[in-house]
This record gives C-alpha cells, sequence and structure tokens, in this order.
C-alpha cells in the first residue's frame, strides 16, 4: 500500500497499525510485515483488510483482535471492521525494507530477494552476515520460517520462508 | 458462475466439502504422528504441513459457511461420518496402536499417501484457480502457493525411501500396493463431477487424473517403478459418504473438546 496517496484520516490508522506487531516476533509489524491490504474509513466506521501470511497460521485471531482493540484506544469509531481476504495472496516480498531490517534484529533473516528458477534460494546468517549458510529444514518453529545454520559464526538461526506466485 | 443456477450451486457446494473434509482428515492423521516421525526434524516439518493443510480445510469450510451451509466449527466437528466427503484412503489410521500407547505406525504408508495426495491436491488447485467461482479461485491460488514445500518434501521422502535398501523398498511396496488400491477415491469427483466440469468450477475428472500420471511418471522412472493401468476404489466411495469405522474413531476424538460445550467460543 502506498502511503503517501492516502487520505489524511487512513493515514492516521495505518499509524496506529504500525503499533501492532506480530505476537510471535514482536519486532516488526503488521504493516511491515505486508499484511494490511487495505484502510478505508467511511463517516463513523473504519474498514481494515489484511493479508493472511499463511492459512493455517493460529496468529491471525489474535492479530485480528490486537488491531481491534488498538483502534479502538486510539480512534472514535462505532464500527471497526478487520478481515482477512485471500486476494491478492500474500507474499514474501511484501515484507517491507524497515520490515527486512527489523527481522533480522529479531535474530530472523529476511526471505531471499530472489529465487532461482529451479526454486532454490539462500540467504546470508543474520547474525555474522557470513554468506556460508545451510538449510537445515524448510519447515520451522511457525508455518512462515525455515531453520537454517551458519557456518562461519556455528549458529542456528531462522529465516523467513520465500513464497511467491511463481511456486 | 450464475448463483442463480441451483445446479451450479448444488456442485460446487459438493466440490467444497470434497475439498475440506479430504484436508480435514488428513491433517488430523499427520498430528497423531507428532512425537513419533522417523527424527526431530520431520517431527517439525510434518506437523508444520498438518498445520498448513487444517488451515486449508478451515478455507473451504469457510466458503461453505458463506454459500449458507452453516457454522464452520459445525462442519469440521459436528457433521456424522456418512455425511462426509474425504476419499478413503485419507481416513485410514497410520497403523496399528494408538498415538498414546503402542503405536506402530506405518511411515512407508504415509510418505506414499501424502505424496500421492499433495500431487493431486495441488493439479486441483492449479485447476481451481481458474474456477468460475472467484471466491475459490483466490483461495486455491493462496493454497498452491503454500503446497510447493510440502510436494517438495514428500517427494523428496519418496524418492530416497523406494531407492534404498531392500527393507525399505519392500514396505514401499506394500504401502503403494494399498494406495493403488483406494487411489480412485482421491482423483474422483464424486457423482456431481459432470456437472462441475460444465460449469467450469474445475476440470474433468479425466482430466486431472491425466494429469497427475503426466507429473508421477517421470518420479516413477526415476525410481523403477511401473504406472498401474487402473487405480481401485476397493474399500469404497467416499465421495458417496461411504466410510470405515476409522473415520468413526477419529471424528469421535477430533470432536471430544467441541462436544463439550458446542457453543464455547475458543
Amino acid at each position: 500500500m502506498i502511503l503517501f496517496m492516502l487520505p489524511e484520516s487512513e493515514k492516521l490508522i495505518m499509524g496506529t497499525l504500525q503499533q501492532v506487531k506480530d505476537p510471535e516476533i514482536d519486532s516488526i509489524s503488521i504493516v511491515e510485515l505486508g499484511m494490511v491490504e487495505k484502510v478505508e474509513v467511511r463517516e463513523n466506521a473504519v474498514f481494515i483488510e489484511l493479508l493472511p501470511t499463511f492459512m493455517g497460521c493460529p496468529a491471525l485471531d489474535i492479530i485480528r483482535s490486537n488491531v481491534e482493540k488498538a483502534i479502538r484506544e486510539s480512534h472514535n469509531f462505532h464500527e471497526i471492521h478487520v478481515n482477512f481476504v485471500y486476494h491478492p495472496p500474500w507474499t514474501s516480498d511484501r515484507v517491507s525494507d524497515e520490515g527486512r531490517l527489523r527481522l533480522k534484529e529479531f535474530g530472523i533473516a529476511p526471505p531471499p530477494e530472489r529465487i532461482a528458477e529451479t526454486g532454490e534460494w539462500h540467504v546470508d546468517c543474520p547474525f555474522c552476515h557470513s554468506t556460508y549458510t545451510t538449510i537445515d529444514n524448510i519447515f520451522g518453529p511457525t508455518a512462515c520460517r525455515s531453520i537454517l545454520y551458519c557456518k562461519t559464526c556455528k549458529n542456528p538461526f531462522e529465516a523467513m520462508k520465500p513464497i511467491s506466485t511463481i511456486m | 458462475m450464475k448463483m442463480g443456477d441451483e445446479a451450479c450451486k448444488r456442485a460446487l457446494i459438493e466440490l467444497l466439502y470434497q475439498l475440506a473434509d479430504d484436508d480435514f482428515i488428513l491433517a488430523y492423521r499427520g498430528s497423531e504422528w507428532l512425537g513419533l516421525a522417523p527424527h526431530i526434524e520431520e517431527d517439525v516439518a510434518f506437523s508444520s504441513i498438518s498445520q498448513d493443510t487444517m488451515g486449508h480445510a478451515a478455507m473451504f469450510y469457510q466458503l461453505l459457511t458463506d454459500l449458507g451451509e452453516g457454522d464452520v466449527d459445525q462442519l469440521a466437528h459436528a457433521r456424522p461420518s456418512k455425511e462426509r466427503k474425504n476419499a478413503i484412503l485419507l481416513e485410514f489410521v497410520n497403523g496399528p496402536g494408538h498415538y498414546l500407547s503402542k503405536p506402530r505406525y506405518d511411515w512407508a504408508f504415509a510418505v506414499v499417501r501424502n505424496y500421492f495426495y499433495i500431487q493431486a491436491k495441488k493439479i486441483k488447485m492449479e485447476s481451481l484457480k481458474n474456477s468460475s467461482y472467484e471466491p475459490l479461485a483466490n483461495v486455491a491460488l493462496k493454497v498452491n502457493i503454500e503446497l510447493y514445500y510440502h510436494l517438495m518434501h514428500w517427494r523428496t521422502w519418496f524418492v530416497q525411501l523406494m531407492n534404498a535398501d531392500q527393507t525399505a523398498r519392500n514396505r514401499m511396496e506394500t504401502a503403494l500396493t494399498r494406495a493403488f488400491a483406494d487411489f480412485d477415491g482421491v482423483l474422483s469427483l464424486g457423482s456431481f463431477g459432470v456437472e462441475m466440469a460444465r460449469y467450469q468450477l474445475i476440470e474433468p475428472e479425466e482430466m486431472l487424473k491425466k494429469k497427475w500420471e503426466a507429473y508421477m511418471q517421470p518420479v516413477f522412472d526415476s525410481v523403477n517403478l511401473t504406472m498401474p493401468v487402473d487405480f481401485g476404489k476397493k474399500s469404497g466411495d467416499g465421495r458417496a459418504g461411504e466410510h470405515t469405522a476409522d473415520l468413526d474413531r477419529a471424528l469421535t476424538i477430533l470432536g471430544e473438546v467441541y462436544f463439550e460445550d458446542p457453543a464455547a467460543i475458543w
């Protein structure tokens, strides 16, 4: 979503949504994750559309109620509508540049910017920035994360799993 | 899609029940493996896949709710086995025993069943991306992306075990015989299949089957396995509501918490 094109009231909402963090990665907001697809204010009602990262993610209901709570505390709307939509599908390239930094801060490598035609991908170590890393398990502790290992600093680490419509 | 058309809606609802019930029961069978998979990394991977799969089931049930079929939890938990449309192959127990005591689960069967099913599901999702029912096309696009890693996972296991020592090969062949005997049930679109294709909800069953064989043939060749001329529906037709006692037992366990208080909000 392109922020500067939004009307003033929607911009304020985006500011509030910036305070809503991923319940499992509390350094990054749902805005930085690219989960906010639409914010619309109509008179006394606000309509927010969110994109789930993965469909089976158990954090979705928590995120929804955190969004409702944040809006209720900072704004005066009679109606707050928060819905998950599936179009367009969330893809890992929706994570913003700021979001990529916040993930690293948490010790999670941001999703790779390129995926080879063979589906292969590579990420650097979020701790020592070494490129000498191996994938330990595509599947990690949450649906959106993979487990890797850095052969330079000998730390296991996680990466945000790349997800793209070319897959 | 012309939603005013009752025949079309009937076919769509039938298709959604098949998609939802397939994912729901296989995700449950996957969850029973937790702590029992061959190694700890597999425990992480398989439970992650099962969680995704249950998420897909929830989405398909949601589409049914949107069409007036009732509450999502009720659709998932409260329907008796005779109303379920899942393929019978997907409801079979993981093996003898119980996950809490003396499980003698069959890993070869898990690998074959999941690999075959996920490939069939991927073909259906590719087809559904062009479905005339737009909400389903949108969900299919999202599901399809997530399947990429599932498929890669099961294909890796399949090829490695097929090419491993004779013990592994024998176990895989036993599992293959079981899977082929009921795999027609997985590829089947049931008695509404013709309507589903006519209303362009999904491609015809025959087309899906051909695509499955085309995707599988090179993999089969690489592990020296012959594609059967026909698959079977040996244990019955799940799309018509025929099921085994395995499904009844699974639904009883799955619904235990739900039936404590169906009105509770979790």
